[in-house]
């Protein structure tokens, strides 16, 4: 009989192998899939792992891997630390459009003058945007024990009507004929997130993600606060005992998610993205839980998940439209990946015995 | 501005019906958290038991089948989930999001051939005479069986978890996996079985809105109604009861809001649509003064140490 | 901007963005913002997608991709249709103007086709769209003609010059016809939602509206008028919607981007593409009156088929004056005709509606 037994220590080979080894069964169930659908397995498999990296247009895609991925990784290393402290932001995309429209109002407030400060201040107003966001359901926490899951996640509704609001009302471009959405940011340079160097797709927003990866390293690893939020986590009632306030890391957790996302929404809308519209947000918010959780909420790990998750999303649009696979068979793919993802993973905490009937 | 034109047995009676897929939905999520297992992956299941049901009712022309088979879909899926959580151990939070996407994807896939198709009709329940009764016929005795059905399982939950055997052992499970499992119990059957349960109720209430609600199927056709079903069970603090008030709530507000406006009466839209999840908000933290609490081990991932 | 040249050198030194020759298929690409399979908006723009494979056989070949979200993506899957060797590129939805005028700039030699939108800001970007309006005035028509309630409803999606412009026609045609004729708007703040579309014509219908009409892409309200079986009628919206012929689907507007999808291609084939606004309606077949069932009364019935003739001949505007504005102001003098400009950015009701447009 199978049986599973916990290994003392997670096991390093493992925790190497085994994300190639779920892509790999990916490749043969998503194949199997793509074949059914009537589609060249080998060859739509090859399309959506190796045409962004390696491909004729790689040239291209290596940078958008980045420019896709950056939003994720940002918001995931934020949403990370809070879950390890056992404090579940599910509403990472209410402050991702919240810091977004308070950081594009801004830039928009100065139009059309031209200065340096602009550009600086947008991103401030972007991360207390995203901050000031997560702080409704952080002191709804601290004051009332209110469940945070749920009221970030009811406020992902209230930031898209807020959206559509303002994308018609007070931020709508008013050259614009009526015409909803605000005026274009890529347009206007003193708030346009330009690529840092040009043709590699390093926007502010790149460079602040490698950032926040280092930041959270550093500060789970060789931090008294990062070992507190660690400890909160593992052992609320040891971390108590210790002297840690709970109900400041629930506001500094909450709170520093909030920020990155929001600074994730303030730099898609003023660079790759453009303008506020009544659709701005894509779901960023919630597939960097996705991230955050593949990435095993360690901030080398999320990185590698956010690239990952790109390169389907980059890959899969190669293979709908040169191949003319469907969007849905993508989105089972993606599904799929994480599934095998999340299976595989067990192999790394747990060893396999086959047990024998005497033992048992 | 006319208020008089607002009828306030129709409203009633149509707050019952846009309130049923959340309430269904809602109440399978419930039991799989009495468990102590959160599953995200709501949304994934209902439209994923939204084209069963409807593929399976066009096909076969009986809704009744229809329901049937969106309660296995949604079951089978939610069989995933629980294979990932229950014996992979992999974390339920990624595990229910990855459902969702995989929901999507698949129920797209399926449904690719049954665009503008209608459905074979559910009739209302004839109730005769009973539906003549001014007011209450309206309201009350008008509905087609599923509105009665997510009604009953609500009171058939609420039965299970307060007075029988079974309920408490859900409860034990999820209050305390080891000194349930140290009990006897066994820990992951009973998960499984509220997984599988959850799922079918996520698909009838998929189902409800792709055969009665709006009678069609179109690609993400449940718009985030699994969301709101979350949402509820949480709102209801893992009450039965309390899980009916708030889907009443949730299709309440909506109709209301939509009544108001046909009515002619000065509202400011784009806040009202706003207004149920505030509304929530500010539910939730008055009730936050009573102590009701999550299933302690919720979320949790357990293993026996045999 | 040096390197986005070098895409584009790139890209024309591999000889997949220039013109087509002769020989090789011309190569039509479209982006769609949600699922084909909508049953509405995209989907109707991929029947015209289809319509050019009808038309030309092998000498065109055809790429899609659904449910793109607008901003940054939709600027990678442009590129990525221009570099996949993309001769034109429709993009189907206002969201995509940015994308599509950014897109254009770098790649001069690849045409470019946006729907909605009006800005064409480098000389290989049109624009194009269909006076949805045309078709709002038939059926509103119809439905100052049938109510019996004389209450008519409009589910609004968003509040923008598009649907403005529908709801004014929708309601001056009723009231022409029905001097007692009231309209009843509900805004739900969506394009797509089924269980609210179906909850928001409930609404309408228990407060006595008895003719209903979407500005929101499902079937749904068709769907909730077919309970009241046979006392509320509705119409078609974006696609026919057959399946609820005769009733309550009495009569539908039809978005037809067959016939302009096949002038442009067959344009650039020639070589002789050119910038334009296109805004075509009933006289171009781009916006069309599905078929009018026998639950219509033959007189209303042929009543809407002059005005359907009187508007594709030229001969009638549906804006035509005299006409005021809801606050009682003149807007056209007897016998003017509304302006294009002023349409695209309508943006207040005419005289009769009550309400306000929401700000």
């Amino acid at each position: 009989m199978l049986k599973l037994e916990k290994r003392p220590q997670p096991s390093r080979l493992w925790t190497y192998l085994t994300p190639p080894f779920a892509v790999l069964i990916t490749m043969i169930a998503g194949g199997a899939l793509f074949a059914l659908l009537g589609n060249d397995p080998v060859e739509a498999i090859r399309t959506i792992f190796w045409e962004p990296l390696f491909g004729e247009f790689a040239f291209y895609y290596r940078p958008q891997l980045l420019v896709k991925g950056a939003p994720l990784v940002l918001i995931a290393i934020g949403l990370s630390l809070g879950f390890r402290a056992g404090i579940w932001n599910i509403g990472a995309e209410g402050q991702y459009i919240v810091g977004a429209l308070t950081g594009a109002g801004v830039g928009l407030a100065f139009y059309p003058m031209e200065s340096w400060v602009i550009f600086p201040l947008m991103v401030l107003a972007g991360a207390l945007g995203g901050w000031a966001w997560a702080m409704i359901p952080a002191l709804l926490k601290v004051r009332f024990g209110t469940n945070e899951i749920l009221v970030s996640l009811m406020l992902v509704y209230v930031a898209e009507g807020l959206l559509a609001k303002m994308a018609l009302g007070l931020l709508k471009n008013p050259e614009g004929f009526g015409f909803p959405g605000s005026r274009n940011l890529q347009q206007y340079p003193s708030a346009h997130n330009a690529e840092i160097i040009a043709g590699t797709g390093m926007h502010w927003g790149v460079l602040s993600a490698f950032l926040a990866v280092i930041f959270a390293y550093v500060l789970l690893n060789r931090h008294m606060l990062g070992y507190q939020i660690r400890l909160t986590g593992e052992a609320p009632r040891a971390a108590r005992f210790s002297g840690v306030n709970p109900a400041r890391i629930i506001l500094v957790c909450l709170g520093l998610s909030g920020a990155l996302a929001g600074l994730a929404g303030m730099f898609e809308v003023s660079g790759p993205s453009g303008q506020v519209s009544i659709d701005f947000n894509s779901g960023y918010g919630f597939t960097a839980i996705i991230v955050a959780f593949l990435g095993r909420l360690h901030p080398v790990g999320i990185l590698a998940a956010g690239l990952l998750m790109a390169l389907t999303y980059i890959g899969g649009e190669i293979a709908q439209s040169n191949l003319g696979l469907p969007a849905a068979a993508i989105q089972m793919f993606q599904g799929m990946l994480l599934f095998f993802l999340l299976a595989v993973d067990m192999l790394t905490n747990y060893r396999i015995r086959f047990k024998t009937a005497e033992a048992a | 501005m006319d208020l008089s034109s607002i009828n306030p047995a129709l409203l009633l009676a149509s707050l019952l019906v846009a309130s049923t897929p959340i309430l269904i939905a809602a109440i399978g999520e419930l039991v799989v958290e009495r468990s102590g297992v959160l599953n995200l992956g709501v949304e994934g299941m209902m439209i994923t038991g939204a084209i069963c049901g409807f593929a399976v009712a066009v096909e076969t022309g009986s809704p009744a089948l229809g329901f049937l088979a969106a309660a296995g879909g949604g079951a089978v899926l939610a069989l995933l989930f629980g294979l990932l959580t229950q014996f992979a151990l992999a974390n339920q939070v990624a595990s229910g999001l990855a459902l969702t996407l995989f929901g999507l994807g698949l129920s797209a896939l399926l449904g690719k051939d049954y665009v503008g198709i209608k459905p074979p009709p559910t009739p209302r329940l004839d109730f005769g005479p009973l539906s003549d009764i001014p007011y209450l016929g309206r309201i009350l005795f008008s509905h087609d069986l599923m509105v009665y059905m997510g009604l009953a399982l609500v009171a058939a939950v609420w039965a299970m978890l307060k007075y029988t055997r079974a309920g408490l052992v859900l409860r034990a499970v999820g209050e305390n996996h080891d000194a349930a499992h140290a009990l006897g119990f066994k820990v992951i059957r009973v998960r499984l079985m509220a997984i599988l349960f959850g799922g079918a109720c996520a698909g009838l209430g998929g189902a409800y809105i792709s055969l009665i609600r709006v009678p069609q199927w179109t690609e993400g056709m449940t718009a985030g109604a699994g969301w709101i079903a979350l949402a509820l069970v949480v709102f209801a603090s893992w009450k039965a009861g309390r899980v009916l008030l708030g889907a009443w709530l949730f299709g309440g507000i909506t109709v209301l809001q939509l009544n108001l406006q046909a009515a002619g009466v000065k509202i400011p839209v784009e806040y009202l649509s706003m207004s149920p999840y505030l509304i929530t908000i500010l539910v939730l933290v008055i009730m936050s003064a009573d102590r009701s609490r999550a299933p302690a081990s919720l979320g949790r991932t357990f293993q026996a140490s045999s | 901007m040096k390197f986005i040249k070098g895409i584009a050198g790139a890209a024309l030194a591999l000889g997949i963005a220039g013109a087509a020759s002769a020989q090789e298929p011309t190569k039509a690409c479209f982006v769609y913002v949600g699922p084909i399979g909508d049953g509405g908006w995209t989907y109707q723009h991929h029947q015209g997608a289809l319509a050019l494979k009808e038309e030309f056989g092998d000498k065109v070949e055809i790429a899609w991709q659904d449910s793109v979200p607008e901003g940054a993506d939709a600027e990678r899957v442009l590129t990525q249709f221009v570099l996949s060797g993309c001769d034109i590129v429709f993009t189907t939805s206002f969201g995509y103007m940015e994308a599509t005028n950014k897109i254009a700039g770098q790649f001069p030699d690849v045409k470019f086709e946006h729907a909605t939108g009006y800005k064409r800001e480098h000389p290989n970007v049109s624009t194009y769209d269909a006076r949805f309006y045309e078709g709002r005035a038939v059926i509103g028509h119809i439905a100052g003609r049938m109510t019996k309630t004389n209450k008519i409803g409009y589910i609004a999606s968003y509040p923008i010059p598009e649907v403005i412009q529908g709801i004014n026609s929708y309601f001056l045609h009723a009231q022409k016809v029905n001097p007692e004729v009231e309209l009843v708007v509900t805004w739900v703040y969506t394009w797509f939602d089924p269980a609210k579309e179906a909850d928001a014509t409930r609404a309408m219908i228990d407060q006595g509206v008895d003719v209903i009409t979407a500005h929101t892409d499902s079937t749904a309200p068709l769907a909730e008028a077919a309970k009241e079986d046979g006392a509320v009628i509705g119409f078609g919206q974006a696609s026919d919607m057959a399946a609820f012929k005769p009733s309550p689907r009495v009569a539908s507007i039809i978005d037809n981007w067959a016939p302009y999808y096949i002038k442009r291609v067959q344009a650039v084939m020639d070589g002789t593409w050119e910038q334009q606004a296109s805004w075509a309606g009933m006289p171009e077949g781009e916006v069309v009156i599905g078929e009018i069932t026998e639950a219509v009364p033959a007189d209303v019935k042929a009543e809407a088929e002059a005005m359907i003739a009187a508007i594709t001949a030229g001969e009638y505007h549906p804006f035509t004056g005299p006409l005021k504005k809801q606050d009682g102001s003149d807007w056209l003098a007897e016998g003017e005709v509304a302006d294009d400009g002023t349409l695209a950015g309508m943006n207040f009701y005419v005289e009769g509606i009550t309400g306000d447009i929401p700000q």
